[in-house]
């Protein structure tokens, strides 16, 4: 049976990981890799890097972090943050991601999702949504929510789908940063219309959230940041906790 | 002892080439026919669709390479699919180590394809495949998940070494003479990936 994934996600600034400041065990809390090393080492089952340096010129260090991420990790990984182009993706994948992750850049041209699905597959084509709720209607917001787009969410899911998205990462804007639990309606909803996998994101506090988050919102995977970084849940008790609500996990 | 992993349009060479590193096991990526065939293991990775591949081998000579080889060759994910007679994906005739047909899975409610994550296999790891008739007496003995990333399978057949399911069961692994052949990633399985590589690299 496929297990459900928990994916841990990882912000990187200038080559750097931020929030990751209670990590326990590492001798560099900043340093990607090690962090990175970590978390596969305890149980993650892929992991999400993005980038949210300032500029273009600041990113140009990330194939650079890429390439030293998957010379050490054994499992799958995600990268994403001002990814644009084909162009921009080719080296990323070449240093040995498996997988890009594109948000206001698949809002403004939505063709890019096609574009890069026929350039490399669909499998390593992420494309992350955020959204909140605005009288009672699901609204995709861009550059980092920071504006709405003018797309309502299940259309917009339905759509990233027929362009060849592999996966969909749905964060509740709502949820994310409360710990309160994911926005399992939403996730209900998006599960029953679409045939690819989504990615709940935002709202994990504790442990019953992803159990709610698989059963309730039937979502394939569920990635944390905060909660995992600064060691509220350990993965391998989350995993455990999981498999004992018969949650098909790796262990 | 030297691993050539072979050289081609393909995705994942990068992640191959990063695995053996961890495992501290001398190699090259090459395409070059005389550097593979002088090598004691030949690697054959694999992420891409079926039929672009094997055009691109095929002006490369790089098939008939394969099926000459009398190393250990291991094919991982569109490697072992390329190794069969036949795929569905483009109606494309392969190298044909395993006389197997390639089919897409069909997604169903319950199943979102392709067929992604993590998945349980129950597999044997052994030199040379036994004959057909022993099937039975095969000790199935271990246990693990791997990570797949696969839209087209190939069924259970009497050189299946391990055994997955998704929508049915298929084949995970296959094991024929000096071909070894995974359809999910070692190379991105954690432990249990470096598991199998290491017994290839070591044992196989």
């Amino acid at each position: 049976m496929l297990t459900k994934r928990i994916i841990p996600c990882l912000d990187v600034k200038n080559g750097r990981t931020v929030k990751g400041i209670n990590f326990i065990n590492l001798r560099d809390a900043g340093d990607p890799v090690e962090m990175a090393a970590t978390y596969a080492e305890q149980g993650a089952d892929e992991l999400v890097f993005l980038d949210i340096s300032a500029s273009q010129e600041d990113r140009k260090t990330m194939a650079q972090w890429v390439r030293e991420v998957a010379h050490v990790v054994n499992i799958p990984f995600t990268v994403g943050g001002g990814i644009k182009s084909a162009n921009d993706v080719a080296p990323l994948l070449e240093a040995g991601a498996d997988k890009v992750t594109i948000n206001t850049a698949a809002v403004l041209n939505p063709g890019l999702i096609e574009e890069l699905a026929k350039a490399f597959g669909s499998q390593c084509v992420v494309v992350a949504i955020d959204a909140r709720k605005i009288n009672n209607t699901w609204v995709v917001h861009t550059h980092g929510g920071s504006r709405p787009a003018g797309k309502k969410l299940y259309s917009w899911a339905r759509q990233v789908a027929e362009l060849g998205a592999g996966e969909i990462l749905f964060t509740s804007m709502d949820h994310d940063g409360t710990q309160q639990g994911f926005a399992v309606d939403a996730l209900l909803k998006l599960n029953t219309l679409l045939h690819i996998p989504v990615i709940a994101s935002g709202g994990a506090g504790v442990p019953g959230h992803f159990l709610d988050a698989f059963v309730l919102g039937r979502a394939d995977a569920a990635l944390a940041a905060s909660t995992f970084h600064f060691g509220k849940i350990k993965i391998p008790e989350l995993k455990k906790f999981l498999s004992q609500h018969n949650i098909p996990v790796r262990l | 002892m030297k691993t050539a992993i072979i050289r081609y349009n393909a995705g994942n060479i990068q992640s191959v080439a990063f695995a053996l590193e961890r495992l501290q096991a001398e190699y090259v990526v090459t395409d070059n026919p005389e550097e593979i065939a002088g090598s004691d293991r030949v690697i054959f990775p694999g992420v891409g669709q079926a039929h672009t591949t094997m055009q691109h081998l095929r002006e490369k000579k790089l098939d008939l390479l394969i099926r000459s080889l009398r190393q250990p060759v291991l094919g991982i994910c569109l490697g072992m699919q390329l190794l069969c007679r036949h795929s569905e994906e483009g109606n494309t005739p392969c190298i044909g180590i395993f006389n197997e047909e390639v089919k897409k899975f069909q997604a169903d409610a319950q199943h979102k394809v392709p067929h992604m994550g993590w998945n349980r296999v129950v597999y044997n790891l052994r030199n040379s495949h036994p004959e057909n008739d022993d099937l039975n007496r095969v000790q199935f003995a271990h246990t693990d998940d791997f990570y797949f990333v696969h839209s087209y399978y190939i069924p259970i057949n009497s050189h299946t070494s391990g055994f997955c399911e998704y929508i049915k069961p298929f084949s995970a692994m296959m094991q024929k003479d000096n071909f070894l052949a995974v359809q999910f990633h070692p190379e991105k399985s954690g432990k249990a990936g470096e598991k199998i590589l290491k017994f290839f690299l070591t044992s196989f």
